[in-house]
């Protein structure tokens, strides 16, 4: 027990000699929490759109008002010939192109249905099918004004729905109180895994490790050293991400912070034995790095912190049921938002408890071996 | 010059002999476009929902027929009390509940209009936003429809084209991303490791005193990885394009030129930051929030730069990759030519000059 | 010195990687509180035998005992009576003087008391009291090294191993270094080095000459120098040389 107290005592000198290392500890959370969240959104606010205007009408304008009055369209340009419109897409000052046909009012007046037509900068699929719905609401709109103005034509009311929306949990669709929690996530993945293995992995490489190994000490505590230092400084992290996302965004407190962090401990604990993995079979921390990196941009990226986890194919769901990071971010998120319970996380803890257990017992057994 | 290629073959031996290295360098690509391809995606399909139907009438479940066959939704479960709306949210795999009000079709019939309650589990926002449209735009289709069997009337209908991606693919927008991702990764951050790697092993000293000038030695060094950048950003269109259909519209020359415009970039990235620390893991760290982060988020590859607040989006056009991505699209799916992109060039070339200049005062000031 | 008293008994040790012989039947016996030298070219197998004899290795076969312990089962008892120091540098670069020696100190099970007592004595016997508490990168390498090898016999083990400590030393720091080495053994630890300067075998109590993983030759300098009838150990070494 002495002697992983006076390695603890190492680690931690040793850390926080690091000169780019303290900024790093407490800048990353901040710029994370800011840049993410404000960049995070696929909402989309304000679509530009190029009007061409080939029929010069009062219809083919009440149209394009109609477009130029919604919050979500802005107008940015305005010609009378189509390629025009497009050599605008194509510079990307715009992201759609309204073309109304010649003769566009005239049908109308007739009698006979018409139509606009839509061009969309679709490179952004999600985008794009934003784009056409809100481009058929306007258009139902402009529809109805049309019907309601000639309502002697139809015989029976014409039916509605009332659709009254709540949005649970997150009444404002506040983007922010989604992703911090997401967010310390990430902090906690990148601090643990880089500070655990990568240490270990430095040692290798500069050669200090052989004389630790020639020493009476014995491997669980050369591992519980490394591994102590880490776990206290990632669930510092933690707790210094929630305060900033308390502050600055407000996000809800709503569960038990016991439970989050007796959570994040077991979750830590996962990450540093895989951390401690991939350092007993790298040499370098280049080689340590990499295939850190990699994992984690897998395990982020299916983790459902970005996309959702519901819109991925089976296959992808199934595999997700192994990746830790989406168990903890499902955790968290629940206890934050939810204020969800034991009974409501349960199978996640246990989960990601079971595999704590198992990367950190074959991470050890592995690192014997290597020595 | 001899001395300089035996460098550099020396460090091509040092990247090749370390398979696991090379099995992600190549690797890394098939399985993030895989991944991007198919996983990622920000489309609603097969969403859980819960239905609390007061009414159990023909138009009810007419409706409910019409939400199910859609594709996006899938039934949980049924309901029968308000009361269980909590606890089902709380478990966290029902998404949305709507509910009918009692007598839905009487009403709709007598008084021309009933009531839907949609209620969404807005803990991630995005995807209660798009689930609540998807389910109104189904309903807004119901209604339509039943209105259009009984009356007749002159309609507007808008023909939406969608220009340079008819299928709407994710893939289309993934792929320019994940190459600037790529090349970072492998031009800046693995660059910015190898070289404090020397420094911190000092063994960058040794090379410094060697007849090799510095510029050589970071030549040397650096080459090795401009050339498999090169190659990763080839596999990664070669696979979007077999794989999934992402076309290259645009001029193939072009297109590597750029590509290689911009490994330079990240490449003269990675030596400032190797510059600026003589530790290989505030090397890692730096590269991962100063690079990784903004390549991922600020460069419009998942969140588009224009749905930012203004602040943010002026931090975007520091971000090499975004201009990046802007270029790679324009090639690839617009098929433009440099007269398009010409400003894009520019300002990344800029941008390189800066990197550089500012690596070489650091990098003299450390020897003097 | 008696010569009675075996602390280190190795008996046809072979090392061997894949299909190369590193170690080829190694046999030889070092006694305690002498100055035994292994002397070889880079690559002869010096490293690999200390390696194994430390417990970094294993070994392929052969009987080895160190410290009275057997290398194959007892590797835990052997490593607290030792005492290393390798080729590599193996201060903690960003940890200061004293930080180092508290560290080896803890880890090697001493008291704070006796690590506060052995730190005094160390920073009085290598007179760096001044730069105690200097990070170890910025020590000139000669003061690196002398407080590396304090550091390795803060313990005082019955062996201590050397691994080319003198590797990339000037020749003054080289000097003193010898003279701590000759200190330490009048202390009665054993000293165990490898070098591939021939001239420091002349130090050595015994010296063990080693090509291709075999042992060549094995006798105190004199009598080497003697039976190859040369005036130096350098000779002695080119005359193996030549012979395989």
């Amino acid at each position: 027990m002495r002697t992983i107290l006076f390695l603890i005592q190492k680690e931690f000198l040793q850390i926080f000699r690091n000169k780019g290392m303290i900024p790093i500890i407490f800048a990353v959370p901040i710029v994370q929490l800011v840049i993410i969240v404000h960049a995070a959104t696929f909402e989309l606010k304000n679509v530009n759109l190029y009007v061409v205007d080939n029929d010069r009408t009062t219809t083919s304008r009440s149209i394009i008002h109609q477009f130029e009055g919604s919050h979500f369209f802005s107008l940015s340009g305005f010609s009378f010939n189509y390629s025009d419109g497009e050599e605008s897409l194509r510079r990307n000052s715009s992201d759609a192109v309204l073309c109304i046909p010649r003769g566009f009012e005239k049908k109308l007046v007739e009698g006979q249905s018409t139509g606009f037509q839509m061009v969309v900068n679709a490179i952004n699929g999600s985008a794009g099918g934003l784009i056409n719905g809100y481009t058929v609401s306007m258009v139902n709109e402009f529809n109805r004004g049309l019907s309601s103005g000639r309502a002697n034509f139809t015989l029976t009311k014409p039916k509605f729905i009332d659709l009254t929306y709540s949005f649970w949990y997150n009444p404002e669709l506040n983007y922010t109180t989604f992703m911090v929690p997401g967010i310390l996530v990430i902090l906690v993945t990148v601090i643990s895994l880089l500070l655990s293995g990568m240490n270990i992995v430095k040692e290798k490489e500069i050669g200090t490790i052989e004389q630790i190994n020639v020493s009476p000490i014995r491997k669980y505590q050369f591992i519980t050293g490394k591994l102590v230092p880490t776990l206290i400084i990632a669930l510092f992290e933690l707790s210094f991400g929630l305060v900033i996302g308390k502050i600055f965004f407000n996000i809800p407190l709503e569960g038990n912070l016991l439970l989050l962090f007796l959570s994040a401990f077991i979750y830590i604990l996962v990450i540093l034995g895989m951390g401690l993995m991939v350092s007993t079979f790298a040499n370098t921390q280049q080689q340590a790095m990499f295939v850190s990196f990699f994992f984690m941009i897998v395990f982020l990226l299916m983790s459902g912190l970005f996309t959702s986890v519901e819109n991925m194919p089976q296959w992808a769901q199934t595999l997700n049921q192994i990746n830790p990071v989406a168990h903890f971010i499902r955790i968290i998120r629940m206890i934050l938002l939810k204020g969800s319970g034991f009974q409501d996380i349960q199978n996640n803890l246990a989960y990601l408890l079971g595999l704590a257990f198992l990367s950190l017992s074959l991470a050890i057994r592995r690192y014997r071996k290597t020595v | 010059m001899k001395k300089f290629i035996g460098f550099i073959i020396k460090e091509f031996h040092h990247i090749f002999r370390d398979n696991r290295t090379l099995v992600i360098l190549f690797g890394m690509p098939v399985v993030q476009l895989l991944l991007f391809g198919y996983v990622i995606t920000n489309e609603i399909k097969d969403a859980r929902i819960a239905i609390l139907d007061h009414s159990k009438d023909i138009v009810t479940r007419e409706i409910t027929v019409k939400l199910l066959s859609s594709g996006y939704f899938i039934l949980d479960r049924n309901l029968s009390d308000d009361s269980e709306i909590h606890s089902i949210f709380q478990q966290g795999k029902v998404k949305e509940v709507i509910v009918f009000e009692p007598g839905f079709a009487d009403k709709l019939e007598k008084t021309g209009r009933a009531g839907v309650q949609i209620l969404a589990d807005a803990s991630e926002p995005n995807t209660a936003k798009m689930l609540v449209n998807y389910t109104n735009g189904i309903l807004m289709g119901y209604v339509q429809s039943l209105n259009r069997l009984q009356t007749q009337q002159v309609q507007i209908q808008a023909e939406v084209k969608m220009q340079y991606n008819p299928g709407l693919k994710g893939v289309f927008m993934f792929v320019p991303g994940i190459i600037a991702m790529l090349l970072t990764l492998i031009s800046a951050l693995m660059t910015s490791i190898s070289l404090t790697r020397e420094k911190e092993l000092g063994t960058m000293e040794v090379l410094l005193a060697s007849p090799l000038r510095p510029i050589q030695i970071i030549l040397g060094k650096v080459t090795p990885y401009l050339l498999l950048s090169f190659i990763n950003a080839m596999m990664i269109i070669l696979i979007g394009h077999f794989v999934f259909g992402v076309p290259v519209h645009g001029s193939l020359i072009l297109l590597m030129s750029v590509t290689m415009l911009f490994i330079l970039t990240a490449l003269s990235l990675g030596i400032l930051i190797s510059t600026i620390t003589d530790s290989q893991q505030v090397a890692m760290m730096l590269s991962m929030v100063g690079l990784m982060l903004p390549t991922i988020l600020l460069s419009g590859f998942i969140y588009p730069i224009e749905n930012m607040p203004l602040w943010l989006q002026v931090i975007c056009q520091a971000m090499p990759p975004k201009w990046f991505i802007i270029m790679i699209k324009d090639i690839m799916l617009k098929g433009s030519g440099i007269e398009y992109i010409w400003k894009e060039i520019l300002v990344l070339s800029l941008m390189t000059l800066f990197f550089i200049a500012l690596s070489i005062k650091k990098f003299k000031i450390r020897l003097a | 010195m008696s010569e009675t008293e075996p602390v280190i008994i190795v008996k046809d040790l072979v090392k061997k990687f894949g299909s190369f012989i590193a170690n080829d039947h190694l046999s030889f016996e070092v006694y305690k509180g002498e100055i035994f030298g292994f002397l070889g070219a880079n690559g002869a197998g010096k490293t690999t035998a200390i390696r194994i004899l430390c417990g970094l290795s294993s070994p392929t076969s052969g009987e080895i005992m160190v410290a009275g312990y057997n290398a194959y089962n007892e590797a835990d008892k052997i490593k607290k009576n030792i005492g290393y120091m390798s080729q590599k540098f193996s201060l903690y670069e960003d940890l200061t003087v004293t930080e180092n020696i508290r560290l080896y100190g803890g880890i090697y099970g001493l008291s704070r008391k006796e690590i506060r007592s052995r730190t005094a004595e160390l920073l009085e016997k290598l007179e760096i009291a001044s730069v105690k508490d200097t990070l170890i990168r910025d020590l000139p390498l000669g003061w690196r090294q002398k407080l590396a090898f304090s550091v390795a016999i803060i313990h005082q083990p019955g062996i201590v191993f050397l691994d080319e400590p003198t590797g990339g030393v000037d020749p003054i720091t080289r000097r003193q270094f010898w003279e701590m080495i000759y200190v330490t053994a009048h202390e009665g630890i054993t000293v165990f080095v490898t070098t591939h300067y021939l001239d420091e075998a002349e130090y050595c109590d015994r010296v063990t000459i080693m090509t291709d993983g075999k042992i060549m030759a094995l006798d105190t300098p004199l009598n080497l120098k003697k039976q190859f009838e040369v005036n130096t150990i350098n000779e002695v070494f080119l005359k193996l040389a030549r012979n395989t």
